[in-house]
């Protein structure tokens, strides 16, 4: 039988790092991933875990230690922050392009300048080339839960590409809730231990990270986007898989919310999905039309759902917690070239960052514009909401 | 510890290079592989090494091999190591670093800091061909005093590099009190090889620094690489050296230096320099001297 424990969203990620039986952990602290790695190092203290732990001395080399121990067939997690993941950039291109399936945790914080150690996600958007999956949780239970979730994903045969779990800064990493831990047996069922060939061998020995130059680099990248596509299929049949296990579900890729019939819906990502989720509940008890679209899955986007949904809805505003200064908040731009040729109205609102609230209020007014809009109204189509000059 | 070099196998696990002819970085990495065996894992960074064995769909590599990011050589092969020991690998494999002098003391030191501290099973062979020769010869931080380099050009106001001193790894790794590092040169195989062997038998973070002459870089005929090494020794420019049980030690000292221009004098990377050259490059040498033997005397 699974326990429960009062824990924060990072002591939660903790628990699915220890629950996936990693080979070795190498991290370098950073606010607000440290608590993350703390739980871990007690792990071990405690004799509650006995994987390798590497407490190397920059973000940088976490990353780099990470790959080397993922070239010798070992499960590899890290987890870092901010400036931290910004510094191990570099590494995570020759992670995912060499097709090892690490998992890292990036607890999301707003990037300098101005220096700041509170949540948005600048962080993660400004990785979003670097060939990771990249997922969303909502909650500390969500957290557990998808680091066990992105081993499975990540080191799927078809798949072998890094996933990175995204929490956000505060928001989860350092709020309190009552989190289901599973039983190791039951984690045991659902994943089973890492097995490659991408590894070395003494027994055949391996060219690894190998340069490759125009003649055959095209095809590498190929392979890269085949893979993504068959993680679209993969996060969804391991969703449906854990939750057949646990009872708990997180609908894939993304997670609709009274959808159904709603004339009005945002897309949220992170965990402002769930305060928009207590919004709805509220404007749906006063008859109005609102949904909820939760991104679950940034990198790969569910193109094909958003296609699917352009005309279903009258407005559809997305939530962004950062922005490609020059054109639009990093999802609404993905959301609207998904949705090309849609009637429905649509706007970005530029929120939270640096760790702003976004106080129910704000979702609220979010849906009224929209509604605004569906009468005729003329809305700027990106907005900062809640400036302290309004 | 002795290296017998009738003993040697005949097998190499390095051939088919696309280095320029007379690359000293191959000649140190051969031996070095000649000693450790197939039974090692090898990574590079991004570098000449890199770029001239490890291109797919060829490899001139006959071990497990893999290429990292620049900065990362340390941190990458840290993670093979205590990847190996937590999957439960033999415990005679070898992991083995080799990187350039920038992907050493400039861009890849604060890795091997690390690595060093942690005192990871790891051999980290800096192969020294005092400029960053990947990217056309651009100064680094063990680039000699007055060397032209792209980066250090000559002119009616540069004599070429401005540092008078190279930075001394050996020293920097010897104040991390890893259990071994010593300093080579390709010159002296008999004494690099065995270097190697140690380091083989000792278990956590080992560092050599070899010296390896660059023709092309240097601009000298290819065919005396080995000699033009050997005259950096005999003319105090370079020297060989242990550090080991917490103690310094030299392994040669040659009983007068040859004068130094017979050594600057072979390459072109030097031929701006004249007489008064010589003597100050001689005097900072004597500085060098006397600081080291009164520091590993």
């Amino acid at each position: 039988m699974s326990k429960k424990a009062f824990l924060s969203a990072n002591e939660a990620a903790a628990y699915g790092v220890k629950l996936s039986k990693p080979h070795v952990v190498s991290a370098y602290p950073i606010t607000p991933q440290t608590t993350l790695v703390e739980k871990i190092a007690d792990f071990l203290a405690n004799g509650e875990a006995d994987f390798k732990y590497m407490m190397v001395e920059s973000e940088h080399s976490a990353m780099a230690s990470a790959l080397g121990a993922s070239l010798m067939g070992a499960r590899t997690f890290t987890a870092s922050s901010s400036q931290g993941l910004l510094y191990m950039c570099e590494m995570l291109s020759y992670v995912s392009g060499s097709r090892n399936p690490i998992v890292m945790v990036d607890a999301n914080r707003s990037i300098a300048t101005p220096w700041n150690i509170f949540g948005d996600q600048r962080d993660a958007m400004a990785m979003r080339d670097s060939g990771w999956i990249m997922l969303f949780v909502e909650s500390g239970q969500e957290a557990l839960d998808t680091v066990i979730q992105a081993y499975k994903i990540a080191e799927d045969p078809e798949v072998m590409t890094p996933v990175m779990v995204n929490i956000d800064g505060f928001t989860l990493t350092h709020t309190y809730d009552m989190v289901e831990i599973p039983e190791q047996e039951e984690v045991d069922s659902f994943l089973p231990p890492y097995n490659t060939t991408n590894k070395m061998d003494m027994k055949n020995p391996k060219t690894l990270c190998q340069s490759v130059g125009p003649d055959f680099h095209t095809e590498g990248r190929y392979l890269q986007q085949k893979a993504f596509e068959a993680a679209k299929r993969k996060i969804v049949s391991v969703n449906d898989e854990y939750a057949k296990l646990t009872g708990r579900s997180y609908g894939g890729l993304i997670e609709e919310y009274r959808c159904d019939d709603a004339e009005v819906v945002l897309v949220a990502t992170g965990s402002v999905a769930g305060t928009v989720r207590a919004v709805v509940d509220e404007m749906r008890e006063a008859g109005k039309k609102v949904g909820l679209i939760k991104l679950r899955s940034f990198r790969p986007f569910p193109k094909e759902y958003f296609e699917s949904v352009k005309d279903k809805f009258k407005a559809i505003g997305v939530i962004d917690k950062s922005i490609s200064f020059g054109y639009d908040g990093t999802v609404f731009s993905e959301v609207k070239s998904a949705m090309y040729g849609s009637s429905a109205k649509m706007a970005n609102y530029i929120v939270g960052l640096g760790g702003r609230d976004i106080p129910k209020k704000m979702l609220e007014d979010m849906y009224n514009k929209l509604f605004g809009m569906v009468s005729g109204k003329n809305e700027a189509e990106v907005q900062f909401l809640g400036m302290r000059w309004e | 510890m002795a290296v017998n070099l009738k003993n040697l196998p005949d097998e190499e696990l390095l051939y088919g290079v696309k280095t320029c002819q007379g690359c000293g970085v191959t000649l140190a990495a051969r031996l070095a592989l000649k000693v450790l065996g197939e039974r090692t894992c090898l990574a590079t960074p991004a570098c000449c090494f890199a770029a001239t064995t490890t291109v797919y769909p060829q490899s001139s590599i006959f071990v497990n091999n893999a290429i990292t990011a620049f900065p990362a050589l340390a941190s990458t092969i840290s993670g093979m190591a205590v990847a190996a020991e937590a999957l439960g690998w033999d415990e005679d494999i070898t992991f083995l670093g080799i990187a350039g002098d920038g992907g050493t003391v400039d861009i890849g030191l604060q890795a091997l800091s690390g690595a060093a501290e942690r005192n990871d099973n790891i051999i980290y062979i800096c192969v020294d061909n005092e400029a960053y020769m990947n990217t056309g010869n651009q100064r680094s931080g063990v680039t000699s005093y007055k060397a032209w380099t792209t980066t250090t050009p000559t002119g009616p106001c540069s004599k070429g590099e401005k540092n008078r001193f190279k930075k001394s790894l050996f020293e920097i790794m010897a104040a991390h009190r890893v259990p071994y590092t010593a300093t080579a040169s390709v010159a002296y195989p008999k004494d690099f090889m065995e270097k190697v062997e140690k380091a083989k038998n000792i278990k956590g973070c080992k560092v050599i620094h070899v010296m390896t002459p660059c023709p092309t870089g240097w601009g000298y005929d290819p065919a005396v690489t080995v000699r033009t090494a050997k005259l950096a020794v005999e003319c105090g420019l370079w020297y060989l050296a242990e550090f080991e049980n917490n103690e310094f030690k030299f392994n040669f000292v040659p009983k007068e230096f040859k004068p130094v221009e017979e050594y600057l004098k072979l390459q072109r990377r030097f031929r701006h320099l004249d007489e008064s050259d010589y003597r100050e490059i001689e005097a900072n040498r004597d500085i060098e001297w006397n600081r080291m033997r009164k520091r590993f005397a």
